[in-house]
């Protein structure tokens, strides 16, 4: 069913050496300025998504599903074609849509609260079913969107608005690796943890995104890349400390790296 | 079976083989579904014949992912359906919901058990102001029409809609006619995703609160949900459909919909024979209700009988709209088959022909005492 998409580099003049103005071939994808917090890590997920539909030249052959987060009001400024789905949903319409548009990159945006919480069998199905597309999780360990309440993802310990003496196993339950789960199945081309709490994992998690774009081209099945962001409001931290404190909880409990290879190397993550 | 291309002749079909194939005359281009009784031959004459001609079947972990799919698909502007019965519908409300405030056409095909749906198919369970256009079609050749014309106007109105069956239309076999129905032309569908638009500063989006992009703003919740709002206030106007017969010389009519509305009007054509002033009347949208109809129907009504194989679900719109409310008498009611998967007795010629003359002679003996 999958089709290979030809790749148009665009950071480069294009090769029929026509003359065009810069912005035809790099053009912005950002409409307008977003409105989420101080330090928050999804905006930054969000332009490192944008640059690479440019660096791939995909921009105008792509579609976006964006579920129900702090994120969704990302549908306002980003210039792509874009559905915004019910919370959870979105591998679902992410599948409908790319087995009517095979030749179309077809990306998700989801949170951990919209993924791994309410619709946690839709991913673990679409990655199973091989669905040619790329999902892209911002994982801040809390539903952001309604306050800072305990998630599938929170870490133990962490506390959050339900769960204000810390995480605790034996009433809230443990964690949920969701990549580790997707890179386990069948049916999958890709899948890596990045974050974007320093510049450097902001530049490997921008090389993952990458990878899985170029694998869901190349048609290998279902990629995944996890991006932990920083959530200083719902973690009740400073801004500045967002970083520092995604550093010391989250990535001690979801390690950054490849999770899951392309079955050719890629060069790209961990 | 390839079936779908050119039939020129009558083919002996199951009712579910038939909705399918005319499914796929319509166009239908992407099916997702989840087994259930008696829903599921349709789902799989769906992944047998679908890949045959050019679609895609998916088999999907649940009904909330197979009307997800179906949204997803049809928000690309292809022809997209998914079915059930009552029981997954329940689940797909958010759904149906969702892509009629968001705009995107989809089939939604409820074969059901019996016609306890109907308060499903005509108020729904989703939140927000929507309506669901939903037809019942009285035997299978008209389920077959009703199929291509839901792809019509799930296009036409940018909205979903559902075709409301039941065990005797999904499982008997009859002779059917298919052919593709010629409908008047769509607008054009300039809404579709096609991911073009991206980097032109006009992408496209769809979204139930019409937020628009941050450069060229949308008419957001308020006023997105009242033009939606204005739009099923105009489906309510010009599509209602319904059908009737005797009803001028009636001093008795009675109303039924779908498989039920065949039964009485067999039992009326017998009644009539033996000289009662008997007719019958047959919403076939059961949204949009057709009221004024009804009201035309019962204007010189003595009683009007209400006969579906639920509690009294259609009766709360009967009282709605028939001109004498104290004249509605209610001769259906709850009638399982033992294995809970179809109709039970009281889906049957004699046992409707008693109770309408039971609700004949009652009246007659309350007017004489
Ligand atoms: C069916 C449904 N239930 C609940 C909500 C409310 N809700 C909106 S956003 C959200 C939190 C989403 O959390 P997450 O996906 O982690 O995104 P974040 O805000 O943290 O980025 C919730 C619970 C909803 N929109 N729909
Ligand atoms: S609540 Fe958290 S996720 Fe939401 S905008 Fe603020 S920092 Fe970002
Ligand atoms: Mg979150």
């Amino acid at each position: 069913m999958t089709q290979e998409l030809r790749i148009v580099p665009t950071d480069r003049p294009p090769a029929d050496g026509k003359a065009r103005k810069v912005a035809d071939f790099r053009p912005s994808l950002m409409l307008g300025e977003h409105g989420l917090c101080p330090g928050c890590g999804e905006p930054v997920a969000l332009r490192i998504l944008l640059e690479t539909l440019q660096d791939l030249g995909i921009v105008n052959n792509s579609i976006g599903v964006v579920g129900h987060g702090c994120y969704g009001s990302f549908v306002r400024i980003m210039d792509v074609d874009v559905l915004q789905c019910l919370h959870g949903r979105a591998p679902s319409c992410a599948t409908g849509i790319k087995r009517m548009r095979p030749q179309t990159a077809v990306f998700t945006m989801q949170g951990d609260g919209d993924m791994v919480n309410e619709g946690l069998q839709e991913v673990l199905h679409t990655a199973a079913r091989g669905e040619n597309v790329t999902a892209i999780l911002l994982n801040n360990g809390v539903f952001g969107d309604t306050g800072g309440q305990q998630t599938a993802t929170t870490v133990l310990g962490q506390r959050t608005k339900t769960s204000i003496e810390g995480r605790d196993p034996g009433l809230h339950g443990h964690p949920i690796p969701v990549a580790d789960l997707v890179a386990s199945l069948d049916g999958v081309g890709y899948v890596a943890r990045g974050a974007v709490g320093t510049a450097g994992s902001i530049a490997r998690t921008k090389r993952m995104i990458r990878a899985a774009f170029e694998s869901q081209l190349a048609g290998e099945g279902f990629s995944l890349v996890e991006i932990l962001t920083m959530c200083p409001t719902g973690w009740f931290v400073g801004a500045p400390q967002g970083p520092d404190y995604l550093a010391e909880s989250m990535e001690q409990v979801f390690p950054l790296g490849d999770l899951r290879a392309r079955p050719k190397p890629s060069g790209a993550g961990a | 079976m390839n079936t779908a291309v050119a039939k020129p002749s009558m083919q002996l079909l199951e009712g579910a083989t038939a909705i399918a194939e005319s499914a796929i005359l319509a166009g239908c281009r992407f099916f997702a579904g989840y087994p259930i009784s008696p829903f599921t031959p349709l789902l799989e004459h769906m992944s047998r014949a679908l890949p045959e001609n050019g679609g895609v079947c998916i088999n999907a972990e649940s009904e909330i992912e197979g009307a997800n799919m179906a949204l997803g698909a049809g928000a690309t502007g292809a022809m997209a359906a998914t079915g059930s019965c009552g029981q997954g519908l329940a689940l797909m409300q958010e759904t149906i919901a969702e892509a009629a405030l968001n705009e995107t056409p989809m089939v939604v095909f409820n074969l059901a058990r019996n016609q306890q749906d109907y308060f499903q198919a005509t108020r729904g369970g989703g939140w927000g102001d929507y309506r669901t256009i939903a037809l019942a079609p009285k035997d299978i050749p008209e389920a077959v029409e009703h199929t291509q014309l839901l792809f019509h106007l799930s296009r036409r109105y940018r909205a979903p809609t559902l075709l409301y069956g039941d065990p005797l239309l999904a499982q008997t076999r009859v002779g059917v006619h298919l052919r593709r129905i010629e409908f008047d032309e769509l607008p054009p569908q300039d809404w579709a995703l096609d991911g073009t638009g991206g980097g032109t500063g006009e992408s496209r989006q769809i979204w139930t609160w019409a937020m628009g992009k941050a450069t060229n703003p949308g008419l957001g919740p308020d006023g997105h949900w009242q033009q939606v709002a204005a739009k099923f206030d105009r489906i309510a106007e010009l599509e209602q459909r319904s059908e009737q017969r005797y009803a001028e010389d009636a001093d008795t009519l009675v109303v039924s919909f779908g498989s039920a509305a065949k039964f009485i009007e067999h039992v009326v054509e017998e009644l009539r024979a033996e000289g009662h002033r008997i007719g019958w009347f047959r919403p076939i949208s059961l949204w949009p209700f057709p009221g004024p109809a009804l009201a035309g129907a019962t204007a010189g009504i003595k009683r009007v009988l209400v006969f579906e194989l639920n509690a009294g679900q259609m009766l709360e719109d009967v009282r709605q709209y028939a001109r004498d409310r104290d004249a509605i008498r209610f001769i259906g009611g709850v009638s399982i088959h033992e294995s809970g998967l179809s109709y039970g007795p009281l889906l049957d010629a004699p046992e409707i022909r008693a109770r309408i003359l039971a609700a004949i002679a009652e009246d007659s003996t309350r007017s004489t005492s």
